[in-house]
């Protein structure tokens, strides 16, 4: 039924580092194994080895580049992203045929593939991007938290997180139950700043974004400003602003010469 | 939006066929007997055609009865259930006309309005999407049912109604692309917003998540060009409302009328294309793509 659940028992969910994450998209590969092998239909791809090669992914690593305020050196952040699981989903009250859903115990937002008709409107109502069709099979596929591999007890306990977060090399993603102040990823958020993604669609996204930290400053470094931007942003003795260091010695003993 | 060809055949097809039938309803220039049966034959043509067009875009169209299940919540599901209701009672009130030259007034009246209330609720599946700001807004519904009942006018000979409305609509189909070309900047949506990161202006995609395309890319990464959408709006004005009034007012007959349908079908074609092609989905924020600025 695409009726939403007033409330559920718990709010399972994502916290994505984007301080932490590096970038390799290898969220974004073993996210596709594991779901192209199980949960529905394999997550397809089109002339794959053609001109233009398309394909299904349900986890997409976005990168973007900051200035930020003070005008100090600009900041690259990988920025993945995936279904958010909201708690006003609009994908799952669009759905005509009640393939979209959204699960009373855990919140989770699924696709009962054999009642999908392909319509495509749960995709044109998510502000995300979150939901992609698959070409072959003509269903909307996304991110399923891994429902298949949370509970799956056949599973060592190690391994009954979503694909995403199993293998992320560098400890960016984070899962837990969001509904519950006391959970590690609930005291995340709340210790990090985290926020929601496009909060003013009135979405209220489950998952959510820890921002990057301010990078530390390297000392030489000049500040992007309009004067400063055609010299160079560090000078050989970068590091070394003390007057007695080596490098102001060698430089000083360079110009003697 | 991609302007996928089936959606832009059934919004324009069936919206004129409920139009036209919601002046069959009203008893407009209805006859009875065999020419009634060519009258209907053309609205339920239209209607039902259109309808089978809008599922040739469906991923898995042998499960399509599953649509009239959620009702509760869904406007696609409920456009399946008035198109459905308003097409049986069409019918029953059509065999009146027909086969014993009877026209049930009040059924008629029935007829005319779930016709109104079918345009509206498919104008509802677009107007209600939130991430699309040119489609969210009330002038949505009042396209479409404008858009139907000026079909319908001039289908049913209504000479000073179809100029009437031919000129509203033209003023409608106007205001929404004035505005249309406002609301994504009223709404404070920026790739500050999507990504929660830094301000509008010190914030750019550095490199895209894949190299190839996706389904995101195509089905909401439609853009037209500018001068072309400039072109395409003229030309949809002329054939939308200026040549149909010219051909109406200066009279001709059956030959005239047939004319002006011609073209204002021509010219709603094109408004319809405009409407998905011109439409901008947040989404498009995360690849780095914003609606161009006002003036450029």
């Amino acid at each position: 039924m695409t009726s939403l659940p007033q409330s559920t028992e718990r709010k399972m969910g994502l916290v994505i580092d984007l301080d932490t994450c590096v970038g390799c998209h290898a969220c974004v590969v073993s996210c596709k194994g594991w779901n192209t092998e199980n949960y529905g239909a394999p997550l397809s791809d089109m002339d794959a080895y053609g001109a233009e090669p398309s394909g299904s992914f349900l986890n997409r690593v976005h990168s973007y580049e900051i200035e930020p305020e003070d005008n100090s050196p600009a900041q690259i952040v990988h920025f993945p992203k995936s279904c958010l699981h909201c708690e006003d989903a609009p994908c799952v009250t669009v759905c005509p045929t009640g393939a979209s859903y959204k699960r009373a115990e855990d919140g989770i937002v699924l696709v009962n593939e054999d009642a999908c008709i392909g319509c495509g409107l749960c995709a044109w109502a998510c502000p995300y991007g979150a939901r992609e069709m698959d070409s072959a099979a003509g269903v909307m596929k996304k991110c399923t938290l891994c429902v298949d591999r949370i509970y799956n007890e056949n599973l060592p306990e190690e391994d009954r997180v979503p694909a995403c977060v199993r293998t992320c090399p560098a400890g960016a993603r984070h899962f837990g139950d969001l509904g519950d102040r006391e959970s590690a990823v609930s005291q995340l958020v709340a210790e990090r700043g985290g926020f929601d993604l496009m909060p003013e669609m009135g979405t209220r996204p489950v998952n959510k974004y820890l921002p990057p930290r301010p990078k530390d400053r390297l000392n030489g470094v000049r500040p992007r400003t309009a004067t400063s931007t055609s010299e160079p942003l560090a000078s050989p003795s970068a590091g070394a602003t003390d007057s007695q260091s080596f490098f102001a010695w060698l430089d000083r003993a360079l110009e003697k010469i | 939006m991609h302007p996928a060809p089936s959606v832009i055949i059934f919004t324009v097809l069936s919206g004129a066929g409920f139009g036209y039938l919601a002046f069959l309803g009203l008893g407009l220039s209805l006859d009875t007997g065999f020419t009634a049966f060519w009258q209907f034959t053309l609205a339920f043509s239209m209607t039902v055609g259109g309808l089978i067009s809008s599922t040739f875009h469906l991923g898995n169209p042998q499960r399509a009865l599953l649509a009239f299940t959620q009702w509760r919540t869904s406007w696609l599901s409920r456009e399946a259930w008035a198109a459905v209701a308003t097409l049986l009672v069409a019918g029953f009130y059509a065999i009146g006309v027909i086969f014993f030259a009877t026209r049930f007034v009040l059924l008629g009246w029935l007829v005319a309005a779930m016709c109104i209330a079918t345009v509206f609720v498919t104008s509802m599946i677009y107007a209600q999407m939130a991430t699309v700001p040119r489609w969210n807004t009330v002038l949505t519904p009042i396209y479409f049912t404008a858009a139907a009942l000026t079909a319908g006018a001039i289908l049913s000979g209504q000479g000073a109604a179809a100029i009437l409305l031919l000129l509203v609509l033209t003023l409608i189909q106007l205001a929404c692309w004035l505005r249309g070309d406002r609301r994504f900047a009223e709404r404070g949506h920026s790739i500050a917003s999507a990504t929660g990161l830094g301000t509008p202006g010190r914030i750019r995609l550095f490199e895209a998540p894949h190299s190839g395309s996706n389904y995101l890319l195509k089905e909401f990464g439609f853009q037209v060009a500018r001068r072309h959408a400039m072109k395409l709006k003229v030309i949809c004005i002329v054939a939308l409302g200026v040549i149909p009034v010219l051909l109406i007012f200066l009279g001709g007959g059956i030959v005239s009328l047939i004319l002006a349908f011609a073209f204002h079908l021509v010219g709603i074609c094109v408004s319809r294309w405009l409407f998905f092609a011109e439409a901008e989905h947040v989404v498009q924020l995360y690849y780095g793509n914003a609606p161009a600025p006002l003036g450029t």
